[in-house]
C-alpha cells in the first residue's frame, strides 16, 4: 500500500482571499487542516526604524500606512505618546474632533471588514453596499484633512485645522439633470457637521440593511457559527485585543477601562459575545458600528455648540497661524524653527495605547532628549490574532480558513510595519 | 414548543433568505450613487491634496525664495533644491524637482512654504508616459501652477481661514 502523506498547500501571498500579502504554509489531510503556518514580512517596510531618523511631525503620514484602513487611529495613539511626553494640554474641542474621527474610523475599518468578510465567505453584494457607506465617510476625511485615506491630520497638540462649514457638491454635468442634482447634494447644503450628522441619523438603517442581508442568513452561519472557537481564557493567554476578545466574552475596552481622550464624558455600551466563535465576532462588530454611531453623534452635538481653538497655543509645538506667521517676527522663527528641527522631546520612555478598531493599537517611545525617537516601538494588535492562526484553524476545513483570517481582520500594513 | 414550530416554519419558507433578497431588489430600484468619472465628478474639498504646483505673484514674479523648507520638511525627501542669488539681489531656485514617485502627498511642503509657493492642488488624474516623467520639474510645476492660477487661487482662499 502506497505511503498517505499529508498535503501541503501554499495560501497565498497571491490569494484574494489573504487579505494582502498574507502567506499560509497549510498542511492538509485531506481537506483537514493538520497545521497552518503564516509567513510574514512580504509588506516589511521598516516604519520603526524610518521614524527614527525623523523629526517628530515627519512620522505622523507613516503611521496612516500601518493600518491603512483605520488610518486616524494609528495617529491619535502617535500624537497621544508625544503629548504624554510633553505634557502637553490639547483643547478640548481637539479632543473631541478627535474622538469623533476615530469612531468614523471604526465604522470605516468595520465596514471594510463587512464587505471583505463577506466577500471571502461568498455574500457577494454586502460589499458593494458597505462601500456605499464607506464614501460618505470617506468623504468627511477628504472634508477636514483633504486626503482621503492618508490623512495625516492629527497633530501633537490638536488637530491640523478646524472643521469646515462647508461640504464640497457634486457639479454641474451632461449626465444629470439639475432635480437630479440637487438630490445629490441634499446633505451636502451645510456644514461637515451637519453632513455627519445626516450620515448618523441614516447610518442605522443602513445597519438594518446588513442585518437583513447577513445575520440570519443560513448559508452566512453555517460558515460562521462554531467555527474557530477561542475561550476567554485563551483569549487572554494569546493577547487578544479589541473585538477578537470581546467576542470571547471578556469586556475588555481601552475605551472604559482606561479612558483616554474624552471618551469617560461619553456614553456608549461594550458589546461582549459569548461562544467566541467567528459569528459572535461578527455580531460584536455589528454592534460596535451601532455604538460608534452613537458617540458620533453625541461628538456632533458638543462640536456643534463649542467653538474654540483646535490647536494648542504652545508654539513650541504647534506652528502659528499664517497670519501670525506673515506678519510677525516672532511667528516667523517659530514657523523656521518647527518645520526644519522640529521639537525635542525630554528623555525618557512613554507607552501610548489606544482602542483601535482592531485591538489595542500601541506606540512605545524612548526619547534620548533629541529631535527625533530614540526608538519607536509599535503594538499592532494584528500580530497576535495573525499568531493565533494555527490554534485557531487546526482540525477546521480549508474553506474555514479563509473565514478565520476575515474574522481576525487582517491587515498587513501593521502586521509587517 | 411554540418557537421550534416558529423556527420550522421559518426554516421551511426560507423567510430569512427572502429578506436578504428582498434588500437587494429594492436596492435594484434605487437611484444609483454611481459617479460616471470623467463626464461627472465626485465633489472634491479644497483642501484636497493632488499634484503639486507653483505659483506666482500677480506681476508674474515666482513667489518661491529657495528657503528650502519644504525640502527640510518632507517625510519622504521627495523635494531636491538649488537656488542661485540673481542679478537683481533677489534668490530664486535654479532648480525645484519633486519626485512624485517618493511623494507621499501629506501637505507638509504647503503646510511650512512662508510665501505660499508651493501648493498641492484638486488635480489628480493625471499621468506620465516615461519614468523622466514622474519628477516634476519647476518649469512644469510653475506651469501646472499658470494652468490652473483659478482653481488654486479660489480654493486656497477657501480654506485659508482655517489656517
Amino acid at each position: 500500500m502506497a505511503e498517505i502523506r499529508n498535503y501541503t498547500l501554499n495560501f497565498g501571498p497571491q490569494h484574494p482571499a489573504a487579505h494582502g500579502v498574507l502567506r499560509l504554509i497549510l498542511e492538509l489531510d485531506g481537506e483537514v487542516i493538520e497545521r497552518a503556518d503564516p509567513h510574514i514580512g512580504l509588506l516589511h517596510r521598516g516604519t520603526e526604524k524610518l521614524i527614527e531618523s525623523k523629526p517628530y511631525n515627519q512620522s505622523i503620514g507613516y503611521m496612516d500606512r500601518l493600518d491603512y484602513v483605520s488610518m486616524m487611529c494609528n495617529e491619535h495613539a502617535y500624537v497621544m505618546a508625544i503629548e504624554k511626553m510633553l505634557n502637553l494640554d490639547v483643547p478640548e474641542r481637539a479632543k473631541y474632533i478627535r474622538v469623533m474621527f476615530d469612531e468614523i474610523t471604526r465604522i470605516l475599518n468595520h465596514l471594510m471588514w463587512l464587505g471583505t468578510h463577506g466577500l471571502d465567505v461568498g455574500a457577494m453584494s454586502i460589499f458593494l453596499y458597505a462601500f456605499r457607506e464607506r464614501e460618505r465617510l470617506i468623504d468627511c476625511y477628504e472634508a477636514v484633512s483633504g486626503s482621503r485615506m492618508h490623512a495625516t491630520y492629527y497633530r501633537p497638540g490638536g488637530v491640523y485645522r478646524d472643521l469646515p462649514d462647508k461640504m464640497p457638491k457634486y457639479l454641474k454635468s451632461k449626465l444629470r439633470s439639475n432635480k437630479d442634482l440637487d438630490k445629490m447634494n441634499q446633505d451636502r447644503q451645510g456644514s461637515l457637521l451637519d453632513f455627519i450628522d445626516n450620515f448618523t441619523k441614516t447610518f442605522p438603517s443602513s445597519i438594518k440593511q446588513y442585518d437583513d442581508l447577513l445575520t440570519n442568513n443560513r448559508i452566512w452561519k453555517q460558515r460562521l457559527v462554531n467555527i474557530g472557537i477561542v475561550s476567554a481564557n485563551r483569549a487572554k493567554q494569546l493577547g487578544f485585543t479589541g473585538a477578537m476578545l470581546r467576542g470571547s466574552g471578556v469586556a475588555w475596552d481601552l475605551r472604559k477601562n482606561q479612558p483616554y481622550s474624552v471618551y469617560d464624558k461619553l456614553e456608549f455600551d461594550i458589546p461582549v459575545g459569548v461562544t467566541g466563535d467567528c459569528y459572535d465576532r461578527y455580531l460584536v462588530r455589528m454592534e460596535e458600528m451601532r455604538q460608534s454611531n452613537r458617540i458620533i453623534k453625541q461628538c456632533v452635538d458638543w462640536l456643534r455648540s463649542n467653538p474654540g481653538p483646535v490647536m494648542s497655543s504652545n508654539l513650541k509645538v504647534s506652528p502659528p497661524n499664517r497670519g501670525d506667521m506673515k506678519g510677525d517676527m516672532e511667528s516667523l522663527i517659530h514657523h523656521f524653527k518647527l518645520f526644519t528641527e522640529g521639537y525635542c522631546l525630554p528623555e525618557g520612555e512613554v507607552y501610548s495605547a489606544i482602542e483601535h478598531p482592531k485591538g489595542e493599537f500601541g506606540i512605545y517611545l524612548i526619547s534620548d532628549g533629541a529631535n527625533k525617537p530614540y526608538r519607536v516601538k509599535i503594538r499592532a494588535p494584528g500580530f497576535p490574532h495573525l499568531a493565533s492562526m494555527d490554534e485557531m484553524s487546526r482540525g477546521h476545513m480549508l474553506s474555514d480558513v479563509v473565514t478565520i483570517i476575515g474574522t481576525q481582520d487582517i491587515v498587513f500594513g501593521e502586521i509587517d510595519r | 414548543m411554540f418557537d421550534k414550530l416558529i423556527k420550522i416554519f421559518k426554516d421551511f419558507t426560507l423567510s430569512e433568505l427572502l429578506l436578504g433578497m428582498s434588500v437587494t431588489a429594492k436596492e435594484l430600484v434605487n437611484t444609483k450613487i454611481t459617479v460616471q468619472f470623467p463626464e461627472e465628478r465626485t465633489p472634491i474639498s479644497p483642501r484636497f491634496r493632488g499634484i503639486h504646483a507653483l505659483r506666482r505673484y500677480p506681476n508674474g514674479e515666482e513667489r518661491c525664495i529657495a528657503c528650502k523648507l519644504c525640502e527640510a520638511v518632507c517625510p519622504a525627501n521627495a523635494i531636491t533644491i538649488e537656488s542661485e542669488m540673481r542679478d537683481d539681489g533677489t534668490r530664486r531656485t535654479t532648480q525645484y524637482d519633486i519626485d512624485l514617485f517618493k511623494c507621499i502627498y501629506c501637505g507638509f511642503c504647503e503646510e511650512a512654504c512662508p510665501v505660499d509657493a508651493i501648493v498641492e492642488t484638486q488635480i489628480f488624474d493625471y499621468a506620465f508616459e516615461s519614468r523622466e516623467g514622474s519628477v516634476l520639474t519647476k518649469e512644469r510645476l510653475l506651469e501646472i501652477g499658470d494652468e490652473n492660477k483659478k482653481l488654486i487661487d479660489k480654493t486656497k482662499l477657501e480654506d485659508s481661514k482655517y489656517r
